[in-house]
């Protein structure tokens, strides 16, 4: 298997609390993980170490080791920005920035310095149009994100996470504030776009994770309990907990 | 059964005598402030004349003679203004620092506890301060050491509004941005500058309205002089001082003239406060709800 | 593309701006703890030469003031401080909280929207506007108040007086209740509404009357957020100025009754520090004045910062 992404012994802790316990993982590349659970089970923990987004609180503390090809995004001269860049995230909700539509995917380019106008432009077509949004918004780039639907909102934050040209997509359940049309449309997209992503989603949806994942990491109490292809690990579990989880029992 | 009924009895006892107190609270309220809005206005507009806010006071002002009260409007337009600007340069790091540079969360909470400490700090004890710091560097009563003192007594006023509307952003929202690769200072720009701008606006123009009407910071530190204020280094008169100065006066042209001060500083506030709204819903464009 | 190593020109220009930017604004933010700490040791630096003539205690306690004779007590400005403050609180923070109630509870939510601007816009008020008042309005009803009172209870403790005029303790305490309302009711507003509608629900489900489920379900709740409302206001009736001295009286004797007129500790420093160059030891004692309401008001704020984070756990467990 070609990884991506490889975490070796990662304990993670809030405070006294620990909330991973000695994660093992290898993250294929080109493909779509789907990390599932129960709540409470560190799933998005687990995704907050692959962008440090745990730098951003208090009391976290995270050990072990998470190589992005080779680099360690922990290393001490590694720069975050440039881990978050090449690790893009999907949140929960989408999380507009107050600016108008067009702004909300420039603003990635224009901090990563592009600032040729026409290149801007071009690019925020392009990924407009590659999050399936462009032809909805085309005539009101300048109008204010808000202005929105909220699928369409999300698939805006879709086009200006990959605006930055990310090589990982994170998805922290992409799709749980959606009606079932842009939850479609999204989990549409993540398809299409895995031959050239690396895409990490989590969800408690067991059904989307049949739809979507080519590889599932089933979690509990903060272990890792399984990991495999999807086809492996969803039909035939090899751990009672898992195989308890994915029958309901949990 | 009788225990019942004595019970909803005594309670339908209780939720009207406390309606009608609620219901006298409220109307007693509105009257007062109804009143001051009130007396003020009787007692100043008859004393209001064109040449009130046209022109400094001339010879015996001060015992009925000509004049008005223009070097007391400017003053505290200066006063304010320059305190405002001063504020505004120290009180957006300080919000920011708060709100996104913050080392840990019980720093900022000490940080917070500190600015409300300084909130509630009498403008008093911040003009005797000023005073202090005045005399100890030589210098008179002047513009500039009003100015400065305004300032400070500005910051816990404008900090606090504009971490009042920082501090509700989601932090998902910060997150939006992190994910993309913005450092902390571009994220800064991006969401908290952009999201809270109506907020700063308002915080702003109301630590203006405080500096304004603040008397007791400038009595010490600007002085008080029928000249308009032409330089930093001179005296200025202000207001809510002409207010005062003039209401002890036993002439009762220069007390009307007092009244006079005070519904121009009214009409001054009302025409910020009526700013502040107008500007704040313009800014709100982009802004996430 | 591989990660660069805090590779690119791009990329340490933005790193450096970023770090140069937390510098300075961490340094901006200990402006305020900076501030305060000066103030404080300015206003003890120069009140520090009184104590050679007289003990801390008597500064304190001592009930005559006598600067150009070296005697200097504050009790009587204390005690005018202390009058004129309470009664306004107690003049305040009820009517407010129960006004403030009524407009969130039982008006109607166009009456509150139309109300709340014009509360905002009272809180913006200079003092000085509500002195005017105090003079043109409060100061002539109150010996008619003292009179009524007289003729229909006789004599009473506290509220009985020989002064003849309207400048007293209640009519300054009148003026700083009603200046510092607008605040009040603003926040605690603001504070009701923030009470979740299933708090109250949760009570009328069993059967409570309004009142009942504002009384044991809404106020215990909003119960920090008043607290900290009743002391934003009475922060700012203890430390004014000008408004009070308008109205007060400013005459230095420990009042007896709230139709006695008093001299709060502001009153005092205002009045007087123009000459406090020209009597020895002025100064010192007018500073010591201004330090005492820096650290009262320093021990206020830090008392109802403990008090609120013990019921902010108690609320939220």
């Amino acid at each position: 298997m070609d990884s991506h992404i490889s975490i070796k012994d990662l304990n993670v802790y809030y405070g006294a609390n620990q909330a991973l316990k000695s994660v093992d993982l290898e993250i294929p590349r080109n493909q779509i993980t789907a990390i599932i659970g129960p709540s409470g089970c560190g799933k998005s923990t687990l995704l907050k170490t692959l962008n440090r987004f745990h730098d951003l609180v208090d009391n976290t503390r995270v050990e072990g080791e998470v190589k992005f090809d080779d680099i360690d995004i922990y290393a001490p001269d590694v720069d975050v920005t440039e881990v978050r860049t090449k690790i893009g995230l999907i949140a929960q909700r989408p999380y507009l920035l107050p600016m108008s539509i067009f702004d909300n995917v420039a603003f990635g380019l224009r901090i990563h310095d592009m600032t040729n106008r026409r290149e801007v432009k071009g690019h925020v077509e392009k990924y407009l149009k590659l999050a399936g949004l462009w032809d909805e918004v085309k005539d009101r780039l300048t109008q204010p994100a808000t202005s929105l639907s909220i699928g369409q909102q999300q698939r805006l934050c879709l086009a200006r996470g990959l605006a930055v040209e990310p090589e990982v997509l994170l998805g922290d359940e992409p799709t749980s504030a959606l009606d079932p049309i842009s939850a479609k449309n999204i989990e549409g997209s993540l398809k299409e776009l895995k031959s050239q992503y690396t895409i990490v989603i989590v969800t408690h949806v067991l059904r989307q994770a049949r739809r979507l994942a080519d590889y599932v990491v089933f979690m509990y109490l903060g272990e890792l309990v399984e990991a495999g292809p999807a086809s492996k690990v969803l039909s035939s579990p090899k751990d009672p907990r898992t195989k308890a989880y994915l029958s309901g029992e949990m | 059964m009788s225990m019942q009924k004595r019970w909803w009895r005594r309670a339908h006892l209780e939720e009207s005598l406390f309606g009608v107190l609620m219901r006298l609270s409220a109307v007693v309220l509105v009257l007062a402030l109804a009143g001051i809005l009130g007396s003020v206005l009787v007692r100043g507009l008859p004393a209001m004349s064109w040449d009130m806010i046209t022109k400094a006071p001339e010879g015996g002002f001060y015992l009925g003679g000509g004049g008005g009260l223009l070097n007391a409007i400017l003053g505290s337009l200066y006063l304010a203004g320059g305190g405002t600007v001063l504020a505004f340069l120290v009180s957006l790091p300080i919000a920011l620092g708060l709100n996104v540079y913050a080392p840990s969360s019980r720093w900022a909470t000490f940080t917070r506890l500190t600015l409300d400490v300084l909130w509630g700090v009498p403008s008093l004890v911040y003009g005797a301060f000023g005073f202090l710091i005045m005399i100890s560097m030589g210098m008179r009563a002047s513009l500039g050491a009003g100015i400065l003192v305004v300032s400070l007594l500005q910051i816990p006023i404008m900090v606090r509004g504009m971490d009042e509307v920082m501090r509700l952003i989601p932090s998902g929202q910060k997150e939006a941005a992190f994910g993309l690769g913005a450092t902390k200072l571009e994220m800064a720009r991006a969401v908290v500058l952009r999201q809270s701008l109506p907020g700063i606006f308002t915080a702003v123009l109301l630590a203006f309205g405080r500096g304004i009407g603040d008397a007791a910071s400038v009595l010490f530190t600007a002085g008080f002089t029928d000249r308009i204020p032409t330089s930093l280094a001179g005296p200025a008169a202000s207001l809510p001082l002409a207010v005062f100065f003039q209401l002890s006066s036993p002439f009762p042209e220069v007390r009307a003239r007092g009244y006079a001060a005070a519904l121009i500083l009214t009409v001054l506030i009302l025409i910020v406060s009526g700013l502040s709204r107008a500007l704040a819903r313009r800014l709100s464009r982009n802004v996430v709800n | 593309m591989k990660l660069s190593l805090a590779g690119s020109r791009s990329a340490l220009r933005r790193i450096f701006s970023d770090k140069l930017a937390a510098r300075s604004f961490l340094l901006a933010a200990s402006l305020p703890l900076l501030l305060l700490l000066l103030m404080a040791a300015a206003l003890l630096f120069r009140t520090l030469p009184i104590f050679q003539f007289v003990s801390p205690w008597e500064f304190l306690t001592g009930d005559l003031w006598r600067p150009s004779q070296g005697e200097f007590g504050l009790s009587t400005f204390i005690s005018g401080t202390l009058w004129v403050t309470l009664l306004a609180l107690i003049l305040a923070v009820p009517p407010c909280i129960f006004a403030s109630i009524f407009l969130v509870e039982y008006a109607r939510r166009g009456t509150l929207r139309g109300i709340l601007p014009a509360i905002d816009l009272l809180a913006g008020i200079p003092s000085v506007v509500y002195g005017v008042w105090g003079l043109l309005v409060v100061v002539p009803l109150v010996p008619r108040l003292g009179q009524f009172l007289r003729g229909v209870f006789g004599d009473l403790p506290f509220l009985t007086s020989s002064n003849p005029t309207g400048f007293s303790i209640l009519a300054g305490g009148i003026v700083l209740a009603v200046m510092i309302s607008p605040i009040i009711v603003s926040i605690t507003v603001e504070v009701l509404r923030t009470v979740p509608q299933g708090v109250r629900e949760a009570a009328l489900a069993v059967g409570a009357t309004r009142w009942q489920a504002i009384k044991h379900a809404v106020l215990p709740n909003a119960l920090p957020g008043i607290i900290a409302a009743a002391v934003m206001g009475l922060s700012r009736a203890f430390g004014e100025t000008l408004a009070v001295m308008m109205v007060v009286g400013n005459t230095p004797a420990i009042p007896r009754s709230v139709f006695d007129p008093g001299y709060p500790l502001t009153a005092l420093i205002a009045n007087n520090y123009g000459e406090m160059m020209s009597i020895p030891r002025y100064d010192a004692a007018l500073m010591g004045a201004a330090l005492l309401l820096l650290v009262v008001v320093i021990i206020f704020n830090v008392l109802s910062a403990m008090v609120l984070a013990r019921l902010g756990q108690e609320v939220s467990s």
